[in-house]
């Protein structure tokens, strides 16, 4: 440091500071100011590069939003297919550029919605398909080689994806035209969302399957997105979510190399989801050290040759676990701070939060305010004329280097507890998120931390009622009704064949996603299809730790 | 059985995975002295019922982030009635409108519900609260 710096810093002490403390959301303490000093070993070349270039750390793309503004896809889906396709139908004539489809609960499971598990649960958090038949409808008049569409599916994947890409398929559109994501992220599920069904290794098979069918047959499609939206929501840290998403990337990147793969061959189809929390500037540079990491690993430690494996790229959705309850319309606000993080850190695609899915999946008012926030973002704020606008800021490059060194202390970790499977075995991911949740909580609650309308500034008078979307108990009765008539209207030998064939190739190492589509295509449901994979893979049980 | 500390059920009924809100509980009343048994995820009332049952619980508190709790309580209620276990409280939390808070508790499905903002405290001194009036 400076001699300027030290006696800029011999007078401040002399000061006055505010109440603290200075900690940002992850509870990483600030220093009052960031000065040439903290950032002197920044090699511009080395760390940052020019956008587009390696190691990217200033963006994928070399005219980022210059180019094409980042895709506003808002995720979406209730009820039944017939009401999402609607929803969707909106959307796209407000000038939204992209799909993301929200499934329920049940389908997300693995079960049909005329399972006793679903029972109370069908068409509430998202839409219940549970044949091909549902997504045909869910799609009814959207031309699927016009739209990208991302899905929020991961346990049954490959299911839905199937179903898409026969949906498609019936459309007329083949499937190598076909644009999209799926989440199919696993091993955040064992970390964080929870939603499994099948024990690790069966479900990395299916992921490697899926990666080998997309390389010959649908080549433009996102077959992965490595999830760190719902460790953060499940509490961890910003570097936490930062880590232990890289960490799940590169076991699926080992995994696919093993399964027989070159990296180049599949790496370019990786595809991250990040979620972007209230602290601005920490969000910034997460970010930006998650491109770095990214390519800095996948060239030097897994010896990608292709400019495009080395590319991390991004959805953001805002952080639904900042919402509140109290003041609903604060969100709006909040929502907007973290859009423009998310902008600022590079993404290509961003759902932002609509203020009342604190409570309940929006109503379609607060999905156009929603969209709204991203579209002033965009046209009026101006953080899109120039790329990577807070480069060789003293204070976002100093916290950009401490996320990646952070990071590189995790992974350190993670190796030693035998990589992530072992570390999930640990418990240590869950442990860790469990740890940064509780304290959050408690800084709360001890008023370290003030949230607007929960700690602080709290209103007397109650808050005006807002109308929330209400789900029709009825939804759940004509899905069951329909998958009735489904099951007496199809051929249903048909259907025993392909899933005898299904077994057998579970039971085996053939690919299995064609097989899949063969039962897809006879209108096998999907609880049918996990039912037979159930009986061969077993499925997966947690130790909880709290 | 002497019982010397509150004994709590903390489960997570539905498909859904939103386990935050359930650990975050169950580690703060564990702070607070109680003891706390956690059922891990994807219970069905059912399940949570017998446990509660097996565990000689004080109280159920339930976490329902899916939309299900119009289902949900109503039904662990009903099977606490048939297994005669009706002294066993239930509370609940998660992302629940106003208005359904209302019905449930006016329609004694649950004894009560906090949503996201409720602090721990609050909670821990309200179990307190009911459970030593329940003895």
């Amino acid at each position: 440091m400076s001699n300027n710096f030290l006696s800029w810093k011999a007078n401040y002490d002399t000061l006055k500071e505010r109440k603290g403390p200075f900690f940002t959301v992850s509870s990483v303490p600030i220093d009052p100011l960031y000065a040439p000093g903290h950032t002197v070993d920044i090699d511009y070349q080395r760390d940052l590069g020019n956008p587009g270039e390696y190691p990217y750390t200033r963006g994928v793309q070399a005219n980022m939003y210059r180019g094409r503004l980042w895709t506003m896809r808002m995720f979406a889906g209730f009820a039944t297919a017939t009401e999402s396709n609607e929803r969707y139908k909106y959307l796209l004539s407000q000038g939204q550029t992209g799909l993301s489809v929200a499934f329920d609960m049940p389908t997300i499971m693995g079960y049909d919605s005329d399972h006793p598990r679903a029972y109370g649960e069908v068409g509430r958090v998202g839409v219940a398909i549970d044949s091909l038949q549902d997504m045909e409808t869910l799609f009814q008049d959207i031309p699927l080689d016009k739209v990208s569409t991302s899905m929020t599916i991961n346990a049954p994947a490959s299911i839905l994806w199937a179903m898409y890409i026969v949906a498609a398929e019936k459309q007329g559109v083949p499937a190598n035209k076909l644009t999209g994501t799926i989440q199919n992220d696993i091993l955040k599920e064992y970390i964080a969302q929870k939603s499994w069904i099948f024990p690790p290794d069966p479900s990395m098979r299916l992921i490697t399957d899926i990666f080998k069918f997309s390389k010959d047959n649908v080549p433009k499609w996102n077959t992965i997105s490595i999830s760190g939206y719902h460790i953060r929501e499940a509490g961890s840290t910003a570097l936490q979510e930062l880590a232990f998403t890289l960490a799940d990337g590169f076991a699926y990147v080992e995994a696919g190399i093993k399964a027989g793969l070159d990296v180049d061959d599949f790496a370019p189809r990786l595809s991250f989801f990040f979620n972007s929390h209230t602290d601005f500037f920490e969000e910034i540079a997460k970010l930006r050290a998650a491109r770095r990491i990214w390519a800095r690993h996948m060239k030097g430690k897994y010896g990608a040759k292709n400019e495009k494996s080395l590319l991390l790229r991004f959805h953001t959705q805002t952080a639904g676990c900042s919402l509140t309850g109290p003041q609903m319309e604060n969100n709006i606000v909040r929502t907007a701070y973290q859009a423009m993080a998310a902008v600022l850190g590079g993404t290509q695609s961003l759902h932002t939060n609509s203020m009342d899915e604190v409570l309940a999946l929006p109503s379609e008012k607060s999905v156009q305010i929603a969209l709204r926030t991203q579209q002033v973002l965009a046209y009026e704020t101006g953080v899109t004329n120039t790329i990577d606008p807070l480069a060789g800021s003293y204070f976002v490059e100093t916290l950009t280097n401490q996320m990646e060194e952070g990071a590189e202390e995790y992974f350190r970790r993670i190796d030693e507890l035998g990589g992530v499977l072992g570390a999930i075995r640990e418990n240590f991911f869950q442990q860790e998120i469990a740890d940064a949740a509780y304290r959050y909580q408690k800084e709360i609650e001890s008023k370290d931390r003030i949230i607007v309308g929960i700690n602080g500034f709290v209103n007397e008078k109650k808050d005006d009622k807002m109308e929330l979307l209400k789900i029709d108990p009825e939804v759940e009765r004509a899905q069951v009704r329909k998958l009735i008539a489904l099951k007496q209207s199809r051929d249903n030998i048909h259907v025993q064949t392909t899933l005898t064939d299904l077994k057998e190739a579970a039971e085996g190492s053939d690919n299995l996603i064609p097989k899949i589509m063969d039962s897809v295509r006879a209108y096998a449901t999907e609880g049918e299809i996990i039912a037979v994979l159930k009986d061969v893979f077993g499925e997966y049980r947690e130790q909880a730790v709290f | 059985m002497n019982k010397t500390r509150i004994r709590v059920l903390v489960g997570k009924p539905g498909l859904d995975g939103h386990d935050r809100g359930a650990k975050v509980i169950a580690r703060a009343l564990r702070d607070a002295g109680m003891e706390v048994i956690y059922s891990g995820l994807h219970q069905t009332p059912e399940q949570l019922v017998e446990a509660a049952i097996q565990e000689d619980v004080d109280l159920i508190g339930v976490s329902v982030l899916s939309g299900a709790h119009m289902t949900i309580f109503p039904r662990i209620k009903e099977l606490l009635k048939e297994q005669n276990a009706e002294d066993i409280l239930l509370m609940g939390g998660g992302t629940i409108p106003e208005e359904d808070i209302a019905e449930l508790i006016e329609a004694g499905h649950v004894e009560a519900l906090f949503t996201p903002g409720a602090t721990t405290t609050e909670i821990v001194s309200w179990i307190r609260e009911r459970v030593k009036s329940y003895e």
